[in-house]
């Protein structure tokens, strides 16, 4: 004879399969309200990841100084102009002297240069910087070595190349030491950096296209290229200068990237005239990107939370009927000796049992969904351990919460009237 | 004389009908002895169902004392009420009350799942008694696959199964017919020569007249205790 509680179990199972399609139905609510559950936890978990990532990248402990071009004065209609804007030197040195809590600061300059290696010829991002770039920004090295200070003191022609320019231009062999030739200068190549893997921002490679950059010396770059640059687009000549595209300043310390921030704020606002700058706080999109993360929880888990409920209500609704149904048991198993609580366990198992039933189901739609939206959306997912546990105690809870009421009502009846009744 | 098994007291039962009180026992007084074999009988309305709820500790008396191998029921909690009967009392019902979900063995363990200390042998003694009620051969079947008079079996098998005190019938042959209920009266007076207790509510006179007395109510009093002494035990 099977004891105790195996012998509950095995009665409550029983019971449920009498009536499979009702038990079915009924674990249909919780299975969609777990299902959810598991599936938002995986594709939130999977979402913030990739924008930590993203933003690591960036540097977390960095704050980015941008120059943006200022909106265009309407009223000058000249076909050849050059408009000057953007970060200059002193307000990089100023960043450099001045700043507290800065550790370094790494000058950018884009240049627009077409870029040619015997008959291959690209235009990728050309970037004059300093020797530093390549730590501050993280950007590991496939091989040779970045920018020297060497370099940069006597100004030598020297650069290097990302890894999709080195793979474009020279195929089939290291591009160490050959002669790249940037706008009509040409430069020896010195070092390869590793693939970067791609941002969600970037464009995608079409083609021919060529993505990534080469670097070379900020004062290589000043000495061939100088400041200005000529735009020319849909049939008229623009002309800009701009002595810096991008200050990126290192923060000694996480702590201190607020600090670097506000004080580049109010730096740029007061040397400035007009908004040509922006300034980027990786952390600060970070903490955004927690903000987004949290309130999208919140909305996802609210609707969860609602299916659940209903599921819960629809499980304690064909409670009750089954109870009303089950009275003449009911009132047998009473003269047989069962007293209230043994009434009170045998409801609350078949509720758990369903709630539970419906709830790993659920938990095994919910691993499949964040599967098939990794793989027709491409959106990244992760499911964390925590999220099948949660998913089968909120099951089992509300299996007891729901299931609470209808035992109590069988437990409670009388068993003279629940023996008479047909 | 000998001992008691279950003794009633001038039990009252009253129903309270709206403003009205309505007496469904008025002081009924009875000594059931260890290993006798009765019929409750009376006419509809008798107070014969009232006596069989509080012989059968499913219901309370409203007055007066009822006890059960000398220990007094009337005053006890609903928990201790349920052990009693699922330790003291074994109920045949007219409708047999097979649990249809259970399996015929199954049906017979339930009292005992109940307990708060199952024996042992609890499925070795459940199949002893469906032997001895000659379902040996049916004990996996479901209690719809059965005859009514096999469903009943396994009733009266159920009701063996944890030795109670007192097998309590209630129209036990009621939905038979003549033939399939006259093999279950057999079958107790076989077990009443084994010594076990039986009351046997019948609104029958042919059923009442197996037993060995007869308790005859009416409008909630004892109408007569009478001896059957035509079939004493042996005679059947």
């Amino acid at each position: 004879m099977k004891h105790g509680f195996q012998a509950v179990l095995s009665t409550g199972v029983r019971s449920l399969l009498l009536h499979k399609l009702r038990s079915i139905l009924t674990t249909l609510g919780v299975l969609f309200g777990v299902a959810s559950v598991v599936a938002m936890l995986a594709i939130g978990e999977g979402a913030s990841a990739e924008a930590q990532e993203q933003i690591k990248k960036l540097g977390s402990q960095n704050v980015i100084l941008r120059s943006v071009k200022p909106p265009e004065n309407l009223a000058s209609n000249e076909s050849t102009r050059v408009s000057a804007y953007g970060l200059t030197d002193l307000d990089l040195l100023r960043v450099r002297e001045s700043f507290p809590g800065v550790r370094r600061a790494v000058p950018v300059r884009q240049l627009q240069q077409e870029v040619r290696w015997g008959d291959r010829v690209g235009n990728p991002r050309v970037l004059a910087t300093a020797p530093d770039y390549a730590e501050v920004t993280g950007r590991p090295l496939a091989e040779g070595r970045f920018l020297s200070p060497e370099d940069e003191r006597r100004r030598l022609n020297t650069c290097v190349l990302g890894y999709e320019v080195a793979r474009y231009l020279i195929p089939f062999r290291s591009a160490i030491g050959e002669q790249i030739k940037i706008g009509a200068e040409y430069f020896t190549c010195v070092g390869v950096l590793l693939p970067r893997v791609p941002l969600s921002g970037d464009p995608p490679a079409p083609g021919s296209e060529v993505t990534g950059e080469v670097f070379l010396p900020l004062s290589t770059g000043r000495l061939w290229f100088g400041d200005t640059q000529v735009k020319i687009r849909s049939g008229s000549r623009e002309m800009e200068q701009v002595e810096l595209h991008e200050i990126v300043a290192e923060a000694e310390r996480p702590e201190h990237v607020p600090l670097v921030a506000a004080a580049a704020r109010e730096m740029l606002s007061r040397r400035h005239k007009q908004k040509d700058y922006e300034v980027v706080v990786p952390l600060e999109l970070l903490l955004r990107a927690e903000e987004t993360k949290r309130i999208f929880n919140i909305v996802l888990g609210s609707i969860a939370g609602i299916s659940l409920l209903v599921g819960g209500i629809g499980i304690m609704n064909v409670m009750l009927a089954t109870v009303t149904e089950r009275t003449r048991e009911i009132g047998i198993r009473r003269a047989l000796g069962a007293k209230r609580r043994h009434i009170v366990v045998q409801f609350l198992v078949e509720t758990v049992v369903l709630s539970v039933g419906g709830g790993l189901l659920g938990i095994a739609l919910g691993l499949l969904i964040p599967f098939f939206v990794e793989w027709y959306a491409d959106m990244r997912t992760i499911v964390t351990p925590g999220a099948p546990i949660l998913a089968f105690l909120i099951s089992a809870g509300i299996g007891v919460v729901f299931g609470l009421y209808p035992a109590w009502r069988a437990a409670r009846m009388d068993p003279v009237e629940a023996l008479r009744h047909e | 004389m000998k001992p008691a098994v279950a003794e009633l007291k001038d039990v009252r039962r009253v129903y309270q009908m709206g403003a009205t009180e309505v007496a469904a026992l008025d002081g009924i007084s009875c000594r059931f002895g260890q290993g006798e074999y009765w019929s409750i009988m009376g006419s509809s309305g008798s107070g014969k169902s009232t006596l069989l709820n509080i012989l059968g500790c499913l219901d309370r008396a409203t007055a007066g004392s009822y006890s059960i191998r000398g220990r007094e029921v009337s005053t006890l909690p609903d928990d201790e009420l349920s052990a009693l009967r699922g330790r003291e009392i074994g109920f045949v019902f007219q409708s047999y009350n097979l649990i249809p979900q259970l399996d015929v063995l199954e049906n017979v363990l339930v009292p005992l799942q109940y307990r708060d200390d199952p024996p042992a042998d609890a499925e070795e003694r459940a199949m002893q008694l469906l032997r001895r009620v000659g379902l040996a051969e049916r004990v996996h079947h479901r209690p719809t696959e059965l005859s009514g008079g096999q469903q009943q079996r396994v009733a009266i098998a159920r009701a063996l199964v944890g030795d109670p005190a007192i097998i309590l019938a209630d129209e036990a042959t009621g939905n038979l017919d003549s033939k399939t209920a006259l093999e279950i009266l057999d079958l107790f007076d076989e077990l009443h020569r084994e010594g076990k207790t039986i009351l046997l509510v019948t609104h029958e006179p042919t059923v009442g007249a197996r037993a060995e007395r007869t308790l005859r109510l009416k409008d909630g009093k004892v109408l007569e205790i009478r001896e059957n002494r035509a079939t004493a035990p042996g005679a059947a």
